[in-house]
């Protein structure tokens, strides 16, 4: 079998699987957040927080629940970290001694809870099995819950009518969390181990290699977190070498799981957004919005990275700095795309190392704004929120009535979304110019040129867009990395969240009107090419004169 | 509004507490107890390979380069450059894991997959051009485990040679430790270095 033909039916077998969990998994969600009925031990749960599961919120309610558990949590895994000295399985880990320094600790902290998992410390020497597991894995699931709850509450602003109220938070978190995430990681994870992975609480483990050498080769309790890093799009890997190291990602089986396991649920939301506003069509022009953006840039990112001229890829006879030899170039580069364009940012192989091409299109796909899929409930409400400009343009256009779903879009609603669309942009764009005034960054780069301006370019989109992954060549252990990064998580994560939760506010308050003669049909092709070229406009007009500084001078050379 | 603010953060806190202990603790030792029942508890503890004698002699997840006591009489297949390890070529720092990051452009990166090329093609006495890519550039996670079969192909004259097994036979313990594409498709054919070196040893 020629490469080619078995890389394609790698990808054709990802998609197949994605295809035939995408209707049974989407209407699940959708029961999920549409039931009257709380389970047995979710009626215990919220007895014991003294949560009326009764009660619905209005959307400053909703915001505030957002807002005040995440402050709690950020709040909680950074004490967590500072406490490693005191805590079981930390085995002496840290940094200069067993602590994790404050500015780190705060940047973990932000990290995880952002759903970013940006690191910028050597897991298997910084922290320890307690808070690897009962700190940072812990924002790996909520964090995820969090944005499963955001999507869904704007779900319910174009169902409802004429009400204040757009759900509970808490309810919602928790059956996210409960009926979601936690039952389909704990079968993953297991997966994950029949397939190589470890499932270790030793710090690691004694052999003398073939030549009489004596190695200490370090173990985690990696299954578990590595199938909820990936169902949740979070991406912080156990091991500093994340998805290529074969503890956490042993072979090309586990490879095409794990790539499956991040996209599914940011793929299956949008049926679960059609189920819920009972028009499935909807949701499959999200989705094929998405599935094109994405299978474009795993073909340019394969092509380009197969076919690389670069000096390095000419002295070494093909592209293979920083991969690993089982996932191969198809291998790499389906995860490249998959976790770039979700909001996971784990790696299975070293992005900073890859030819002008491919690296172009993980910055690309980033800066999209993550809608191909993007993660877990931030790809939905990402795509709504776009849905809702290119609605807003095309009636701009050809004077149609701006209206989505039976709700008018005015000015309350353009501007809320609006602010959810630009506050990405404007974190990226100040950072870099920033980053890039200060003398000190040029010595942080471990590149110089094109290439160290795609370093500083990258890390402020995958902090913005919270990513986390990187082109990890960069030192961004300074203090100013440090801060700024963690104000571009925060902003890139809450901003778009409150800006969404108040749009919900207002679909939700309107009276719905029915489609009238002058209405955009939004459940057809035209409106996925809408859609998409609203997405790729709003890219393009912003990122153009950044990405031609870096990533295109570099794809060109 | 402040008051239902910090009413809504206090709930969290709560929230917060109870999902630590079941995200966080439960959830990690359900997954540690199934990972352990038989079959599965080898892979949970790092897939141990042992030497002839019993002592654990690696994992075959991890590659990590062996070194010959004399150069001139090297007796081992070779893991893959590791971006982690002291020189252009030799043994991973275990402590850390990790690539390069150097970029496409990189002058040294250059220079060291040259000096790696010619290393290995005088250590092996292939011609230079026959050196494959993976031997030349360092790994995503430096501990990779397995070489291609072309990097595997170049060194069985030299094994052969320094063991004093016939060819046949190295070719042989090659072949055992190489895998196809799994299911035929997915991946690409690699060589386990750790289980290929250890068989070697096992038969000298």
């Amino acid at each position: 079998m020629s490469d080619t033909v078995a890389g394609l039916l790698q990808v054709g077998a990802l998609v197949v699987l994605l295809a035939v969990v995408y209707v049974p998994l989407g209407d699940y969600m959708a029961r999920v957040f549409t039931s009257e009925r709380h389970l047995r031990v979710e009626r215990f749960f919220y007895r014991v927080v003294r949560v009326d599961a009764g009660t619905e919120q209005k959307w400053t309610t909703y915001a505030a629940g957002v807002i005040g558990f995440s402050f709690v949590s950020v709040v909680l895994l950074y004490l967590i970290q500072r406490l490693q000295p005191f805590l079981p399985f930390g085995f002496g880990r840290g940094v200069d001694g067993d602590t994790i320094p404050p500015a780190m600790a705060f940047n973990n902290a932000v990290s995880f809870v952002t759903n970013t998992n940006w690191q910028s410390y050597v897991p298997e020497q910084v922290a320890g099995h307690t808070v690897q597991s009962a700190g940072l894995a812990v924002q790996n699931f909520l964090s995820a819950a969090v944005g499963l709850a955001v999507a869904v509450a704007l779900t319910r602003g174009f169902l409802r009518s004429a009400t204040d109220r757009l759900g509970n938070f808490w309810v919602d978190l928790t059956r996210g969390t409960v009926r979601i995430l936690l039952p389909f990681a704990f079968v993953a994870g297991i997966l994950l181990v029949a397939m190589g992975a470890v499932m270790s609480l030793k710090s690691g483990t004694d052999v003398t290699n073939v030549d009489g050498a004596q190695y200490t080769i370090p173990l985690a309790p990696a299954g578990s977190q590595e199938a909820i890093k990936e169902l949740g799009t979070n991406g912080g890997g156990i091991f500093n070498a994340n998805s290529s190291h074969p503890f956490e990602n042993p072979n090309a089986l586990s490879n095409l799981f794990e790539i499956f396991l991040l996209l599914v649920i940011p793929v299956s939301l949008t049926r679960t957004f059609g189920t819920m506003v009972r028009n499935t069509r909807q949701g499959t022009v999200l989705v094929a919005v998405m599935g094109v953006i994405w299978a474009a840039l795993t073909a340019i990112a394969w092509f380009s990275e197969s076919a690389a001229r670069t000096p390095a890829a000419i002295a070494a006879g093909a592209a293979m700095e920083g991969k690993e030899v089982r996932f191969g170039i198809p291998g790499s580069m389906l995860f490249a795309v998959s976790t770039t364009g979700t909001s996971t940012g784990a790696i299975n192989a070293q992005h900073d190392s890859l030819s002008g091409g491919a690296g172009a299109v993980t910055i690309l796909n980033m800066l999209l704004g993550e809608v191909a899929p993007g993660g877990v409930g931030t790809g939905l409400y990402g795509i709504l929120v776009v849905a809702i400009i290119a609605v807003f343009l095309a009636g701009l256009m050809v004077g149609r009535t701006p209206e989505y779903l039976g709700k008018k879009l005015g000015r309350r609603e353009v501007t809320a979304a609006s602010i959810s669309i630009l506050a990405m942009p404007a974190l990226v764009l100040i950072g870099v110019g920033l980053a890039i005034a200060l003398p000190g960054t040029g010595d942080a780069m471990n590149n110089s040129g094109s290439h160290g301006f795609s370093e500083v370019l990258y890390a402020y989109s995958s902090a913005s867009n919270n990513n986390g992954s990187a082109f990890a060549g960069i030192t961004v252990t300074s203090d100013f990395f440090q801060t700024t990064l963690g104000i571009c998580m925060l902003l890139g994560r809450f901003v778009p969240i409150l800006a969404t939760l108040a749009l919900a506010g207002c679909l939700a308050r309107q009276k719905k009107v029915e489609a009238g003669a002058g209405t955009l049909p939004t459940d057809g092709v035209l409106f996925s090419v809408l859609v998409g070229g609203t997405i790729i406009l709003v890219a393009a007009l912003t990122f153009f004169p950044a990405l031609a500084l870096g990533p295109i001078v570099e794809a060109l050379s | 509004m402040l008051t239902t603010f910090w009413r809504q953060t206090a709930t969290g806190l709560r929230v917060l507490i109870l999902f630590t202990i079941v995200c966080g603790i439960i959830y990690p030792a359900l997954s540690y107890g199934v990972a352990h029942i038989p079959g599965l508890a080898g892979n949970a503890e790092g897939s141990i390979v042992t030497a002839k004698d019993g002592t654990p002699a690696g994992s075959s997840l991890i590659g990590i380069d062996p070194v010959a006591k004399d150069p001139n009489a090297d007796p081992y297949f070779h893991t893959r450059p590791s971006a982690s390890s002291e020189n252009a070529l030799g043994p991973a720092d275990t402590s850390t894991s990790g690539g390069s990051d150097k970029g496409p452009f990189d002058t040294k990166l250059v220079d060291t997959v040259d000096e790696r090329k010619a290393t290995i093609a005088a250590r092996d006495g292939v011609d230079p051009s026959q050196v494959p890519p993976d031997a030349v550039t360092a790994s995503a996670s430096g501990l990779d485990p397995d070489i291609s079969p072309a990097y595997a192909a170049i060194q069985v004259a030299r094994v052969a040679r320094v063991t004093g097994l016939p060819v046949a036979a190295v070719q042989k313990l090659v072949a055992d430790s190489t895998e196809g594409r799994i299911l035929g498709f997915l991946g690409e054919p690699t060589v386990a270095v750790t289980t290929l070196n250890l068989a070697v040893a096992a038969a000298r």
